[in-house]
């Protein structure tokens, strides 16, 4: 049971690519995407996890008490807000793709028009 | 290919994806026994060593604060080509007279006046939010905390006034010039930070200013200092990209139209 | 691995296949504020305070709103659309 988290990562993943792959609305597609990256949050925090352990803060807590890795919750906590923005950016791109191409279907995209 | 034919070479793969990465993962430590070591040597040493006791923080900004260097400028960049993608058009114009109440348009697209309870409440919290921000960016080295997660609270403080007004009143609050400049001031200065470090320290980023004591916001040094201009940048990076987007929702239309 | 931890993690993998198989986009930004907070949910029960803070705000009042606002301006181009469509017709 111990392998719980991993599997939810990779279920997460595996979800987030289905929606992609299947979409038939640009923004529904960007949204998936914000999907699968949430896989990766899992997967980090998982692998930093310890039981028993508290949060890295020494904040009035003896510094020899066991805590969870900080490395990771470093890594996780920039990458957050750059999802954001990164995501606002394809908003940007699908609002102008609707004003010049009037659809916002994947399928109904025609070919690059020489 | 076929919609019917792609969808059973997707599952396949899929499939075939999810047992490669379940099989890859079966190496590591079980879940709940953290095995590696660096973790362990940071949670001993950070506390004597920088004077802090977030010790996320301290890793974020100067254990490994040429990373977070990286993804600042990856905030930095993303801000620029939203605005730019999101730019007033050749076939486009701007209408100056249209606020959101839109009394010419058709009524069912005509919004509401904010009620009277919405405009109490947000006017009301615009303040504790403020103050609430800039304590969470200030106290990042001691507690929860840091420029990335207040620069985020700072940023939603506008927007509660655009919640209680219209655009006009945002747009009277947020002068785009200073905003630009506040986003360029905070980017420049986590490098120029990192500059100091070079010409007093030796390499770049080093932790050059005094470390204070632990458990005052005088601690950690440049630590505090970096998260001042990090907060600093996330909070002018996402009023510019709400700014952007308010404006094309509302006020750019296509050239022809009333 | 304890009980809490195990409620969580099944959560957050129901309600992420409840927001992919939303086909609505305007529908689907509730299920990303609602997915937000429970992923903040389960930072917490980790513990990852620092990693909350972020995605709360992120996730709850970031995400949804910059959709929404997408979602708005389109709706409003296609009625654009459609007006015109009408005058050329009409002339």
């Amino acid at each position: 049971m111990s392998f719980f988290p991993y599997v939810v990562a990779a279920w997460l993943f595996v979800i987030g690519l289905y929606g992609m792959v299947t979409s038939r609305n640009f923004v529904h597609l960007v949204i998936c995407l914000a999907v699968l990256q949430s896989s990766t949050y899992v997967l980090l925090l998982s692998i930093g996890y310890r039981v028993g352990g508290t949060a890295p803060i020494f904040a009035g807590v003896p510094v020899g008490t066991p805590a969870v890795d900080p490395v990771v919750q470093a890594l996780m906590l920039t990458d957050i807000v750059v999802e954001a923005t990164v995501v606002a950016l394809l908003l940007a791109l699908v609002l102008q793709l609707q004003k010049h191409a009037d659809t916002l279907d994947p399928d109904k995209l025609k070919a690059l028009e020489g | 290919m076929k919609r019917r034919g792609r969808m059973i070479f997707f599952l396949l793969s899929a499939a075939a994806f999810a047992g490669v990465y379940l099989w890859g993962l079966r190496g590591l430590p079980a879940v709940g026994h953290y095995r590696g070591p660096y973790g362990d040597v940071l949670n001993r040493v950070a506390t004597y060593e920088r004077h802090v006791t977030d010790i996320v923080t301290a890793v974020n900004f100067d254990y490994r604060g040429f990373d977070t260097l990286g993804e600042e400028f990856i905030l930095f960049m993303s801000v620029i080509g939203g605005s730019v993608l999101l730019r007033r058009q050749r076939e486009e114009e701007k209408s100056e007279h249209r606020d959101d109440n839109l009394a010419d348009e058709s009524p069912e697209r005509q919004a509401p006046e904010p009620s009277d309870a919405t405009r109490v409440l947000t006017l009301a919290l615009v303040g504790p939010l403020v103050v609430f921000g800039l304590y969470i960016v200030a106290h990042g080295q001691l507690t929860p905390g840091g420029g990335f997660q207040g620069g985020v609270i700072l940023a939603t403080a506008p927007l509660l006034v655009y919640l209680a007004g219209d655009l006009k009143k945002f747009k009277q609050i947020t002068s785009h010039t200073l905003v630009e400049v506040g986003e360029a001031v905070g980017a420049g200065g986590y490098l120029a930070i990192g500059l100091a470090g070079l010409i007093l320290g030796g390499s770049y980023l080093r932790n050059v200013a005094a470390l204070g004591t632990t458990g005052t916001i005088n601690s950690g040094g440049t630590i505090a200092l970096i998260s001042l201009a990090t907060g600093l940048e996330v909070a002018a990076g996402f009023v510019l990209l709400l700014y952007a987007f308010l404006e094309q929702t509302l006020e750019i239309q296509l050239r022809g139209e009333k | 691995m304890l009980f809490l931890q195990f409620t969580i993690l099944s959560f957050v993998a129901v309600t992420a296949t409840a927001v992919v198989l939303t086909r609505d986009p305007a529908k689907q930004a509730i299920g990303i504020s609602f997915y937000g907070l429970v992923m903040a949910l389960m930072f917490f029960i980790f513990q990852a305070p620092d990693v909350a803070l972020s995605q709360i705000v992120i996730g709850a009042v970031a995400l949804p709103l910059m959709i929404l606002l997408a979602l708005t301006k389109i709706r409003r181009h296609e009625d654009e659309q459609r007006a015109k469509h009408k005058e050329k017709k009409a002339a």
